[in-house]
């Protein structure tokens, strides 16, 4: 039995390597795609700008050049394939282009600057850390609840549970507005959005995780006379934590996703949902996808943090491998 | 102000019938479970709609529950446009596209180990990304109707379904494994009557989540240009006129498309992994 | 291939050697093995966890790869014996597939060899009476208890023509009272298939009631320390338990284990 794990052990390590490798190949092949797929997305525009500016196109004109196939203009014109990588609003920005826009927009702009992607970042973080705040506490109260009363989790636990089958991130305009319309706007009509995003899957998560003791502990803490906040401080409570971090971890997620759509229908000036939806009025692409790497970005710093939070508070716990 | 007094009365009415069920000697039986929930609901739903007349919300703020079901019964070719629009244009197929094309890449990377090593690290990632973000540039590359709906849902479901069923291609255990080695199986052989059947529980779970990102991804991405039709259009036109009782009519679409769609797919479920203890039990 | 299998015989050891390699260095699993199973034995395995017992078994099997020595399995290497379809295993646990019928299952390495689906459905019916599960080919395994899984899993190794069955401690999960009941039924099945069994277990009642030979195994390096001819006749009531030969045999296992541990 030794054996076999400790072979196991070995190949881990050796194949610890590989995976890097691997990842790294993956990404490589992404970006080299990517900027495959850039030259015939933004073939027709480059050679519309050449016309424009009087160079020979083949064929010359506009409109015979509007059903053909986007690979066969790029055979016909090769001395534009760099262009297609430089144009101003490409249908497909180059990833350099996406990362120029990053590098200007964070580093080389002032944090308090409108065109700071910092500043933007901020906005849309904030009210996802205000809303994930509420909503995961709340969330941890009425699991609490559900699981000490059984009126509450007959009644409740039911539609905590279809809540997750709906896309209730379609009440996000109302709020915004009806919030807007008695006064109330800012970060707290996106806090409430991201609170109820992240409400439903703490409470469930939450749930399934202080009813994981089994049996056999629950009758352990029986015959010790335990009272049930003893129980749930000894028992229920250490033992949710390892479902309670995965539950936060989507939590989270879902708390930026409900920022980002809160700053969609008033029109926002600022956050990161102002930046996509100010790009796509204006056709700035390059903008778009940068402030979709911010949130992406944004996103996976968030989740990271939870996990190494997770690390060491279940290693702490001694529940950790 | 007897209305709003009267909605106090059906809360502690509803909470004390639950209170009866609950610990009454039939709190077990699957009547008290499909019961209680729906006591709350209708309290909840009576207790709104004494409080709204009650204090005589306005409209642009909360509607009733009557309001919103007349608007509704009004509504229902309106309201059958966007669901065709949304759900079964943009969403199924969408969900389609994306879980068929996710199936067989997972196949693809538990064939081929260094794929499954190099994708799988940036599939995790990617699954939990704000992809809804996607949707203007899907928007600006597909156009205004439901094809670039369906493309965000495709983005939007693929990599949750990948993860999910390269997990679930690898739930074999090795004595099962080595049981169709000492048969000589070939590749095929063991992936069709061993790794697959024993994937179907992982399969569906990344089938279940998906049919929820597959609506928020439809209707989300309508926000971001729409034809006049579709369920996400309708709400953010409707929210801008103020005329909240259309809103809710369509969330209310919205809810129980969400719930038929999971309750179908969850149904499957039920007659594919019968034999999984999560379905025995 | 049988022809001249009479004064051949069925499994050949010669100096075989196994050493994992590991992060603390590496594991002799098996070290200068020596062993010919003869058509027809019942071979026990016995040892302590860690002795290379079932590591043996798995190289039979060719499961694992011996890094030294010479294997052959019917005059064939391991591997070949194995693309053959020789031999029929059964696990410590039965490994039903919870998603096929009793019956499905056994079919499984049918369908996986292709015999034909009258072949199939003849060959169940022939094995579920081997085990005595008549009645039961439609029941799900979740709805069996372990015994009757293990005699299914057992119905399963001998649906197709294998004549070794290699059974590494299939009865260990099981209670004392079903294991006896299955250890009279395998000596039955045994008589009337004319098999030859390789069977791993760490008990040794088990092993000498069981076995014609007797290979006891010792750890660190995994290494056969002592290999016993059970002087017991073939046929063997389970009382046979209570007779001074067999206590003998008994007493010879222990303390070829006692010894295996002493020198270390």
């Amino acid at each position: 039995m030794c054996a076999k794990a400790c072979v196991r052990g070995i190949r881990m390590s050796s194949a610890g390597i590989k995976a890097v490798w691997a990842v790294l190949t993956v990404v490589g092949v992404i970006i080299l795609f990517w900027y495959a797929a850039s030259v015939p997305m933004n073939i027709k525009g480059v050679l519309t700008e050449f016309e424009r500016a009087g160079e020979e196109v083949d064929p010359p004109k506009a409109v015979d050049r509007r059903d053909m196939s986007e690979f066969e203009l790029v055979i016909d014109n090769p001395y534009a394939i760099d262009e297609t990588w430089e144009q101003d609003r490409p249908r497909l920005p180059a990833p350099h282009q996406v990362a120029e826009e990053l590098w200007e927009t964070t580093v080389e702009k002032k944090i308090t600057s409108k065109r700071s992607l910092i500043y933007h970042a901020w906005v849309t973080l904030s009210a996802t850390m205000l809303g994930f705040a509420i909503g995961t506490g709340l969330g941890i109260l009425l699991a609490v609840g559900i699981v000490h009363s059984r009126v509450m989790d007959l009644s409740v636990m039911p539609w905590a549970i279809v809540s997750q089958t709906i896309p209730i991130i379609a009440l996000a305009p109302m709020i915004i507005v009806v919030l807007y319309s008695i006064g109330i706007q800012g970060i707290i009509p996106k806090a409430i959005i991201s609170a109820y995003l992240s409400f439903f899957p703490v409470v469930v998560g939450m749930v399934k995780g202080l009813r994981s003791p089994d049996a056999m502990q629950l009758d352990l803490l029986r015959t010790y006379n335990a009272s049930q906040s003893q129980g749930f401080w000894k028992l229920r409570l250490p033992a949710s934590m390892p479902y309670l971090f995965t539950s936060l971890k989507i939590g989270i997620a879902a708390s930026l996703v409900g920022a980002i759509v809160g700053e969609l229908p008033t029109g926002a000036v600022a956050g990161l949902g102002a930046r996509l939806l100010a790009g796509s009025y204006y056709g700035q692409t390059v903008q778009i996808w940068s402030a979709l790497f911010a949130a992406a970005i944004l996103a996976a710093c968030l989740v990271g943090l939870l996990g190494m939070l997770e690390r060491t508070v279940l290693k702490r716990m001694g529940m950790a491998q | 102000m007897i209305p709003v007094l009267g909605a106090f009365g059906v809360w502690l009415f509803g909470w004390w019938l639950n209170s009866r069920l609950a610990s009454g000697p039939y709190s077990d039986t699957r009547m008290v479970r499909f019961l209680a929930p729906l006591i709350f609901g209708l309290t909840v739903i009576a207790i709104w709609e004494l409080v709204v007349r009650g204090l005589d919300v306005p409209l642009v703020i909360l509607p009733a529950p009557s309001v919103i079901a007349v608007r509704f019964a009004d509504s229902v070719p309106i309201l059958w446009a966007d669901f065709v629009q949304t759900i079964i244009k943009g969403a199924l197929s969408g969900y389609l596209i994306g879980c068929g094309s996710a199936f067989l890449m997972a196949i693809a990377v538990d064939r081929w180990d260094f794929l499954r090593l190099g994708l799988l690290p940036v599939g995790n990632f990617v699954a939990a990304l704000p992809i809804v973000g996607t949707a203007p540039i899907l928007v600006m590359w597909f156009g205004f109707d439901w094809h670039s709906k369906a493309a965000v849902v495709v983005v939007m479901v693929f990599f949750p379904m990948l993860v999910n069923t390269v997990a679930g291609l690898r739930e074999a255990t090795a004595m099962q494994r080595d049981l169709m080695e000492t048969y000589a199986a070939t590749y095929w052989q063991s992936f069709l009557k061993l790794r697959l059947p024993a994937a179907m529980p992982f399969v569906f779970n990344g089938l279940k989540i998906s049919t929820t990102l597959a609506l928020i991804g439809a209707i989300v991405a309508e926000f971001f240009g729409s034809p006049t039709l579709g369920m996400g259009f309708r709400i953010s036109t409707s929210v801008g006129q103020l005329s909240l009782d259309m809103v809710w009519a369509e969330i209310v679409v919205a809810a129980l498309a969400g719930t038929a769609f999971y309750g179908l797919v969850a149904m499957i479920e039920k007659g594919v992994t019968f034999w999984h203890p999560s379905q025995r039990g | 291939m049988k022809t001249e299998s009479t004064t051949q015989p069925v499994i050949e050891a010669r100096q075989l050697d196994l050493t994992f390699q590991t992060n603390d260095g590496p594991i002799h699993a098996l070290k200068d093995v020596n062993l010919t199973v003869d058509k027809g034995d019942f071979v026990s395995f016995i040892g302590p966890s860690g002795c290379g017992k079932t590591t043996f078994l798995r190289c039979i099997a060719a499961l694992e790869t011996p890094t030294g020595g010479a294997l052959t399995v019917n005059g064939m290497t391991a591997d070949e014996a194995r693309r053959n379809r020789a031999y029929g295993y059964v696990f410590q646990a039965a490994g039903l597939y919870p998603w096929r019928t009793i019956a499905k299952n056994i079919k499984l390495p049918l369908e996986i060899m292709g015999y034909s689906a009258s072949e199939q459905e003849e060959r169940v019916k022939k094995v579920l009476e081997l085990v005595d599960l008549e009645g039961f080919g439609g029941k799900f395994p979740w709805q069996l208890s372990g015994g009757m899984q293990q005699r299914a899993s057992i119905a399963r190794a001998l649906a197709f023509d294998a004549d070794i069955l290699l059974m590494d401690e299939p009865f260990g999960a099981l209670d004392e009272i079903v294991r006896d009941h299955l250890n009279e039924q395998l000596l039955a099945l045994w008589a009337r298939t004319e098999k030859t069994i390789g069977f791993v277990t760490h008990s040794i009642p088990e092993a000498v009631y069981l076995s014609t030979k007797i290979v006891v195994m010792s750890p660190r390096p995994g290494r056969i320390t002592d290999v016993i001819d059970s002087p017991l006749p073939r046929e063997r009531p389970l009382d046979i338990r209570d007779t001074p030969e067999f206590i003998e045999v008994a007493h010879r296992v222990r303390e070829g284990l006692r010894a295996g541990h002493t020198d270390e």
